[in-house]
């Protein structure tokens, strides 16, 4: 076992590497999470790398290079990864270095050398060079080599592009620990705040980058999470919103300098204005206006104006929207209704946009927090939750053998049953006598699990029937009374009065409805105001072993449901 | 697994009863099937699962296969979805057309038109955006060329926009499908061949889900809100895509108009054609769905059947009408003639009591003269005879037919003068005694 391969002498970080900018955090003595500020400061480290006279530039210093020196500058490859060339999406290189074929995989020419020639470095070697300089940054803060890592990767990064990044990250001189998905990541940095409170709920993690957006649904079950549905998209992008900020400065600067050409059609004034819309665009989500200024823009103008947020608000709105209706559609597809959903964990840079939060909660019930900068004072930085994430996970594992953890990750151990419904009681409400289901375990549980719960009984306490039950979720819809439909008259006024907001909203509420009752149970009597305690054990197998006691009282009920399937096995 | 208690503040039921289990629980029930799905290997509490499921085990390779077999998938294939073959001379098109462009074409989903999902044209968008980035091309060593990807932009501007989308779906051509004629119908089958027109004809409606047309065996009802449906369509059609482009230049403001308000007439003239044409397209197909018909005989055998049953009761209650009433007519006549016969024989009754009457009364006077006018012995002089007989007459006529027959009776009896006088008298008396005479008023018999 080499050296760096020893749990002993392991400095492990978490590395969050995107597209567009990548983070490193590591966990202190006292647990907490801590993002890493490179040499320039920057905890937002552009994936970018840039060659000038044969120096190597990265980050931020790469980033300006978009100007003079776009040719030598390689951006946006994480996602190349692993992959042939025509599976990738070239796009967002469009303005720096472009990705060709190279081999059975893809590359980049540049003059990455004082020698006056291109040379054509492959995405890996790229990622190398990039993961090195992050290794550095970390080892210069934390005064120590660092040799292991934590790395989040989206939900569908497959297995060849997490092995070409686990190379790439060897060759750079780190050991991945393991690759953990974004959206628990970013879960798990809200769980492992010292306030968090373990509880069952669903979580959406909306994650808006600067080049695709990221939606998974997330069951968290005691500490335990399970990707219900993900939904990936590559048209609602950060570089998107960039572009609507891209065309409306070249316009306006248009409008002002007639003469002047556009400098969207110019490769540095576009270069220029990216850089600067960008900038706007992060300001605007601070103040409710910001300043644009590029010097010598195009024809060696300089232009300098300014932007509401408002303004910016109504010209991204259709990006915003879009985005909205892929967190709904995301839900859609693990069969959830937005009233389903506990919390939406905004994520990714955009996410501090405020009108993005606002959007996405106009979008769900007053139920459901959303966890946005803008929409909530704890709210963690939503551009650090997958390194906060990794490096919380880097701590939990990195004095595991590599070989351990493998085992431990390996479906054997990862793939388990989740209940299809919730599992609880029969209540009594108001007057109805059929009695309402409550829930003790929720549906998408995974087994085996315990639930414990304590439960009211009639005032004057005697004999209680407690039955166990599947319960489904309904969701109610109450219409408003429906108003008579206008006529159409056959005149013209055809598009003048289409219709907006004249239909009332219906009223959606969340509901249970019995399945299937699994068992009746006595506790003969109780005293008056007492209580009875239920504990229910589900196995893997489906069988139900239930212990019914009154609170405080002796003796008690058991009894078993046969589960009737074999262990493993599933419909 | 971590456990966690649960408060729950509604009360439980009391036990019925009556209610009875062999140590009180009673299993009734199982659990549904679960999913099997991944757990993320990550956080604490994963930890502590790991821990327990792999204390003391090892796994067989048999069991780390299958592990995976049922797991639920999470991610969705790339290549889930069959590329329709690329038109070389599609791939030539310049994206300044763009609006003579088959959007569907363009991005490879014509199998699916105004079907499409947005979640299937960003997927098909994306397969084209990877195999024809102009970047790529070049890097391939090919041309410049980024003609066509413009093309698949503008397709994929178009159909990710509702607005856009709507414009143009209201006018592909290649999404439509044309009714059938007459002997089409009548050689093939009504509901298939229908079925897809209406279908087709159906993305334009405001109001969805569309009544399907069913089949024979739909119900009248269903049939009749069909075509109610289709009859008062709410569509959302508009021609604006086919618009004359409007000069965009701000110097001939009148031309702009100008064509600006001819779009605008056009856009109306052909709403009211196709409003036309939708009409007529319901009228054809109403006019040749068996169900209609089958449903108008129905009805009318029904009615006709109604019909005659009306028919029949109004016969019955006529013939009933007409024995009452000549029921009537003979009990009238019956009636009649009784009362006829009945009024002959009072008449003839009465003559036979008045003949009677009169030979009584001849009797009556009669034996006044056989009691010698009440004389005694000797000649009665005429003062007597009168006398005698003015009291007859009185008492005759104090007297009804029967009291004068029983008189005349009782004067038969009588033999002699003195008895037939204490005939006189007695009725006198009686008659005095019924108040029908005074005392002494009949001076003869007194
Ligand atoms: N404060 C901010 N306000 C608004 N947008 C921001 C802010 N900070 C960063 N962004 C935007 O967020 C995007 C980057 O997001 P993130 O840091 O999550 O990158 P990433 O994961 O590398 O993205 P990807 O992999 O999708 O390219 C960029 O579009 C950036 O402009
Ligand atoms: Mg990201």
């Amino acid at each position: 076992m080499s050296a760096e391969n020893d749990p002993a002498q392991r400095v492990a970080i978490g590395i969050s590497f995107g597209n567009s900018y990548s983070s490193i955090g590591y966990t202190t003595g006292e647990g907490r999470a801590e993002v890493i500020a490179n040499e320039d400061g920057d905890r937002q480290i552009p994936s970018i790398l840039s060659y000038v006279e044969g120096e190597e530039l990265h980050g931020g210093q790469a980033k300006t290079q978009f100007v003079r020196n776009a040719k030598n500058t390689v951006a946006y490859f994480r996602d190349f990864l692993g992959q042939e060339f025509k599976s990738i999406d070239a796009t967002p290189c469009h303005e720096s270095a472009h990705p060709l074929e190279h081999e059975s995989t893809i590359a980049f020419k540049v003059r990455d050398s004082a020698e006056d020639k291109e040379n054509e470095v492959t995405v890996s070697d790229v990622t190398t060079r990039h993961l090195k300089r992050l290794r550095n940054s970390a080892a210069y803060y934390l005064g120590k080599e660092v040799n292991a890592a934590v790395v989040t990767v989206p939900t569908n990064f497959s297995n060849a592009q997490k092995e070409a990044l686990n190379k790439a990250a060897k060759e750079a001189g780190i050991e991945v620990l393991q690759f953990i998905n974004e959206p628990v990541a970013a879960v798990l940095a809200y769980d492992a705040r010292p306030e968090a409170k373990l509880a069952d709920k669903i979580v959406v993690v909306a994650d808006l980058g600067g080049t695709r957006s990221d939606v998974a649904v997330v069951a968290s079950r005691g500490g335990i999470y399970s990707i219900l549905a993900t939904l990936h998209d590559y048209e609602v992008t950060g570089l998107k919103l960039d572009q609507v900020l891209i065309d409306y400065f070249a316009k306006e600067f248009l409008k002002k300098h007639k003469s002047a050409g556009d400098p969207r059609e110019d490769a540095r004034g576009l270069a220029k204005l990216k850089l600067e819309c960008e900038a706007v665009k992060k300001a605007l989500s601070i103040g409710t206006s910001a300043n644009f200024s590029v010097e010598s823009l195009v024809g060696g103008i300089d232009y300098t104006a300014t932007i509401n947020r408002t303004r910016y608000d109504l010209l991204g709105n259709k990006l915003f929207s879009a985005f909205s209706r892929l967190v709904l559609h995301a839900v859609e597809k693990a069969q959830l209704d937005p009233l389903d959903i506990t919390e939406v964990i905004l994520a990714g840079g955009n996410a501090h946009t405020p009108k993005i939060a606002s959007t996405i909660q106009n979008a769900f019930p007053e139920t459901t927090t959303v966890l946005a900068p803008s929409t909530s004072t704890t709210a963690i930085n939503p551009s650090e939750l997958s390194v906060r994430g990794a490096s919380i996970q880097a701590s939990l594992i990195q004095e595991f053998e590599l070989e351990d953890i493998t085992q431990s990750s390996h479906p054997v151990v990862t793939v388990t049953p989740h209940l299809s419904h919730a599992v609880g009681v029969l209540c009594i409400s108001g007057d109805e006598t059929n009695g309402v289901f409550h829930a003790i375990v929720d549906a998408e549980t995974p087994l085996p699990v315990r639930r414990t719960a304590i439960i009211s009984t009639p005032r004057e306490g005697g004999d209680v029937l407690i039955k166990l039950a599947e319960g489904l979720r309904h969701i109610k819809v109450t219409k408003p009374e429906a108003k008579p439909k206008k006529e159409k008259d056959e005149d013209d006024s055809d598009d003048s009065d289409d219709d907006e907001s004249d239909e009332e909203e219906e009223l959606r509420e969340k509901t249970w409805k019995v399945n299937n009752v699994l068992s009746e149970a006595a506790i003969k009597g109780v005293k008056k105001g007492g209580k009875v305690e239920v504990q229910i054990n589900i196995g893997v197998d489906l069988g139900v072993n239930a212990i019914y006691r009154e609170v405080g009282g002796k003796g008690g009920v058991r009894g078993i449901i046969a589960g009737g399937k074999a262990a493993n096995g599933s419909a | 697994m971590a456990s966690a208690s649960v408060q729950i503040n509604l009360p439980l039921p009391v036990l019925p009863a009556g209610w009875t289990a062999e140590k009180d629980f009673k299993p009734i029930g199982s659990l549904s099937h679960a999913t099997d799905r991944n757990i993320e290997p990550v956080g604490p509490h994963f930890l502590a699962h790991a821990r327990r499921k792999r204390h003391k085990r090892t796994f067989s390779e048999d069991d780390r296969i299958q592990a995976q077999a049922n797991v639920k998938k999470i991610e969705d294939d790339d290549e889930g979805e069959i590329s329709e073959p690329e038109d070389p001379l599609m791939l030539q098109r310049e994206a300044k057309d763009w609006k003579g462009q088959d959007h569907y074409a363009v991005l490879g989903i014509t199998r699916y038109r105004w079907r499409a999902t947005e979640d299937q044209i960003k997927r098909a968008h994306r397969r084209k955006v990877l195999k024809h980035h102009p970047d790529k091309k070049a890097a391939k060593g090919g041309t410049e060329d980024d003609q066509f990807f413009k093309c698949i932009q503008k397709a994929t501007e178009v159909l990710l926009d509702p607005v856009k989308r709507r414009q143009f779906d209201s006018v592909d051509e290649a999404a439509e499908v044309e009714p059938p004629t007459k002997s089409e119908t009548k050689k093939g089958n009504f509901y298939k061949l229908w079925g897809k027109v209406f279908e087709a004809e159906g993305r334009f409606s405001r109001q969805q889900p569309v009544p399907k047309l069913g089949n024979e065996k739909s119900s009248k009802e269903e049939v009749e809100n069909f075509y109610n449906f289709w009859y008062s369509f709410d569509s959302w059609r508009t021609f604006e895509y086919l618009d004359e482009d409007v000069p965009d230049d701000n110097e001939n403001r009148d031309q702009k108009r100008h064509v600006e308000r001819k779009n605008q007439n056009a856009r109306r003239k052909k709403k009211t054609e196709d409003t036309a044409r939708l009409r007529k397209l319901v009228d054809d197909a109403l006019a040749l769905d068996e169900r209609i018909k089958l449903f108008r005989q129905q009805e009318n055998a029904h009615k006709n059947k109604r019909r005659l049953e009306k028919e029949a009761e109004q016969k019955r209650l006529a013939e009933e009408a007409a024995k009452a009433k000549e029921e009537e007519a003979r009990l009238q006549a019956e009636k009649e003639a009784a009362e006829k016969a009945s009024k002959a024989d009072s008449k003839k009754a009465k003559e036979a009591a008045k003949n009677a009457a009169k030979k009584n009364k001849r009797v009556i006077r009669g034996a006044v003269k056989d009691a010698n006018y009440f004389h005694g012995a000797g000649d009665a002089p005429a003062s007597q005879i009168d006398s005698a007989l003015n009291d007859v007459d009185v008492i005759i006529a104090k007297l009804d037919n029967e009291e004068i027959a029983a008189l005349t009776a009782k004067l038969s009896g009588a033999k002699g003068p003195d008895a037939i006088k204490q005939v006189y008298q007695e009725e006198v008396k009686q008659l005095i005694g019924a108040g029908k005479l005074k005392e002494g008023e009949l001076k003869s018999l007194s």
